[in-house]
């Protein structure tokens, strides 16, 4: 028997079908929308469940407010838009939503700089920062469409606010249908012992292809992929200091304040150890296909290995 | 009818307009301008429209009040309290170190207060939110009737709330306006004036009522209920109201939304209310 790859897929894909499923499972959803519902995927609900689908129009902070009043009566509410959209609506997204702890689940579609060609005002490269500041929000970014439909389905069942961030480039499909994604927990793809690196997003396909190449080397790299950025699993991240004693952050977002930050306070209070990060590295993008967006920002495979490469080094 | 019920409600209203001069005042902070115009409107909405019950905080099919200006929390703890949600005595600790009465709405705290609120111009998309939630729960008694100020209604939110409420047709909804011509720093006409506020609801599909004394028990219970009960679209009630009422030297005056009375200004302005010396 053989069996094929997959075809790539983007995650922003799994939304609408895991939405149809759910509801039919007997989740009691409602899906809101701000006019991007044939490119977050989610609008495939409206043709199955049209009273539950309540559309807002290009009006993103109406529509999270309004999701939060939804969720009040008992509705498990799915709000989406593209990433940069839904900073648009931060604050209605804090006060209504995070400060009530209310059970809205926000899914924000074609992040990071791979939505490519619209240029850097579509390019949301600072959207982790953002939800992950917000108290009560749990922040998930799946690696590919088969974690991406595990992370609605974990949200689903899940009370209280998510956010969900999916990306609009086809990327390559790594986990079998029905995985599934447990909250605060990493998982570890790859074993190693000189370095681990610890990616998310679009970045965990890459951080593979990395630890393919440093194994030619003679370099074993452990490789964890951390979707669960809030809770973040710190216990993950320690044991990677102590096996390994190098690691390397990789994000499509800015590194300033994304995940790299993140694990770097939380290891420098429990185990400090070399860290290198591989990230958008604090500028504004351009105009591009993703995969030159993904070069110019210092996004690929290659930058992966050259930073294990130092991390390594500075060991003592 | 309405002779009998009056004196009540002044009575009520003469203690709740005290209460929230003692409680900003006891605070040193908080707003006393903009509670004292919605006092006779918060007043007559829960004594004689909405369907609550203050021991069921919780009741799902219970009628919803959304405090969209959320800065004007003396007038909805003092009337919370006055329907039961709470002791009378637990208002002066709004403010304070460990109260449940914070400066601006959190939902829950205490129950009876059903929205969170602070930043101005969500509420409408809130209770929006609620409306819609409310129908297709097939609670069709559920009212949800959102307070808002007329300064408020610069925000830009208030308008793609406006604009979809009436997009569906959501008529369980009800805007309610406390026209009181003051917001934070001087008159609404002066900072940059949202009028005709009427026309514009008209024009986003809105029922409109328009120059209802908001200080006239009945004209509220009648643009209240009027607005409860249009059908087919929501409906908005704008109430005339005098920012300060009640207390001669803080009406009008742009000084007193959100400032708190020194001691003498505290005792004339309890005396004029009526409070016991
Ligand atoms: C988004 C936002 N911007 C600014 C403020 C500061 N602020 C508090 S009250 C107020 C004026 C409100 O005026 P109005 O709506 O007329 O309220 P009222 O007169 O009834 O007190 C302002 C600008 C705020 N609370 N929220
Ligand atoms: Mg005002």
């Amino acid at each position: 028997m053989t069996t094929t790859a997959p075809a790539p897929a983007a995650t922003r894909e799994a939304l609408g079908p895991t939405l149809i499923r759910l509801q039919n499972e007997g989740h009691d959803l409602v899906v809101v929308d701000a006019d991007l519902g044939a490119s977050t995927s989610a609008r495939r609900f409206k043709n199955e469940f049209p009273e539950r689908w309540f559309e807002f129009g290009a009006a993103e902070q109406d529509m999270f407010s309004a999701a939060a009043g939804l969720s009040t009566m008992g509705f498990t509410v799915f709000a989406s838009t593209f990433a940069v959209f839904a900073e648009h609506a931060y604050d209605q997204i804090r006060m209504n939503i995070a400060q009530p702890n209310l059970n809205v689940k926000i899914v924000i579609s074609h992040a990071g700089v791979t939505v490519g060609e619209d240029g850097a005002s579509a390019q949301s490269i600072e959207d982790i920062a953002l939800f992950s500041s917000l108290m009560n929000f749990r922040v998930i970014v799946p690696a590919d469409v088969v974690e991406a439909a595990a992370a609605h389905e974990l949200a689903a069942k899940t009370p209280g606010p998510f956010m969900i961030r999916t990306g609009r480039s086809r990327e390559r499909v790594i986990y079998p249908d029905g995985v599934r994604l447990q909250l605060g927990k990493a998982d570890m793809l790859r074993e190693g012992t000189d370095v681990t690196i610890v990616a998310i997003g679009t970045m965990v396909t890459r951080a593979l292809d990395a630890a393919e190449t440093l194994a030619n080397s003679g370099i074993q790299a452990r490789v964890l992929n951390m979707a669960s950025v809030r809770p973040l699993d710190e216990d993950a991240l320690v044991a990677a200091a102590r096996d390994t004693g190098a690691i390397v952050v990789a994000e499509e977002h800015i590194a300033l304040t994304g995940l790299g930050a993140m694990c770097a306070q939380a290891l420098a209070t429990k185990l400090p150890v070399p860290m290198e990060f591989v990230a958008v590295p604090n500028r504004y993008g351009e105009s591009g296909t993703s995969s030159e967006l993904m070069e110019i920002m210092g996004l690929t495979p290659e930058h992966i290995v050259s930073a294990a490469q130092s991390a390594i080094a500075r060991k003592r | 009818m309405v002779a009998t019920t009056q004196p009540d409600l002044s009575a009520l209203t003469s203690r709740v307009r005290q209460n929230v001069v003692r409680m900003v005042y006891a605070a040193q902070s908080g707003h006393i301008g903009g509670s004292l115009s919605a006092t006779d409107i918060m007043a007559v909405l829960y004594t004689k429209l909405l369907r609550h019950d203050p021991q069921k905080p919780d009741w799902s099919e219970r009628d919803r009040f959304v405090m969209s200006k959320g800065h004007c929390t003396p007038v909805q703890y003092a009337i919370l309290a006055e329907m039961g949600y709470f002791p009378v005595e637990e208002l002066s600790t709004f403010r304070k170190k460990g109260t449940r009465l914070q400066g601006h709405s959190v939902l829950g705290k205490p129950g009876g207060v059903d929205n969170t609120a602070g930043a101005l111009g969500m509420g409408l998309s809130f209770g929006l939110g609620i409306s819609l939630g409310a129908r297709l729960r097939g609670m069709n008694d559920v009212t949800t009737y959102v307070l808002m100020g007329d300064g408020e209604q610069q925000e830009g939110q208030v308008w793609e709330a406006a604009m979809a409420a009436s997009f569906h047709k959501a008529d369980n909804l009800v805007a309610i306006i406390d026209r009181n011509r003051i917001q934070n720093d001087d008159f609404v006409e002066k900072q940059m004036d949202p009028m005709p506020i009427g026309e514009k609801y008209r024009a986003f599909g809105w029922a409109v009522r328009e120059g209802l004394d908001g200080h006239d028990f009945a004209q509220v219970e009648e643009g209240l209920t009027w607005a409860r009960d249009t059908k087919g679209q929501p409906a908005c009630v704008i109430f005339e109201t005098t920012k300060g009422k009640g207390v001669s030297f803080m009406e009008n005056n742009p000084g007193f939304h959100g400032a708190a009375p020194n001691a003498d200004q505290f005792a004339a302005a309890m005396q004029e209310l009526g409070a016991d010396a």
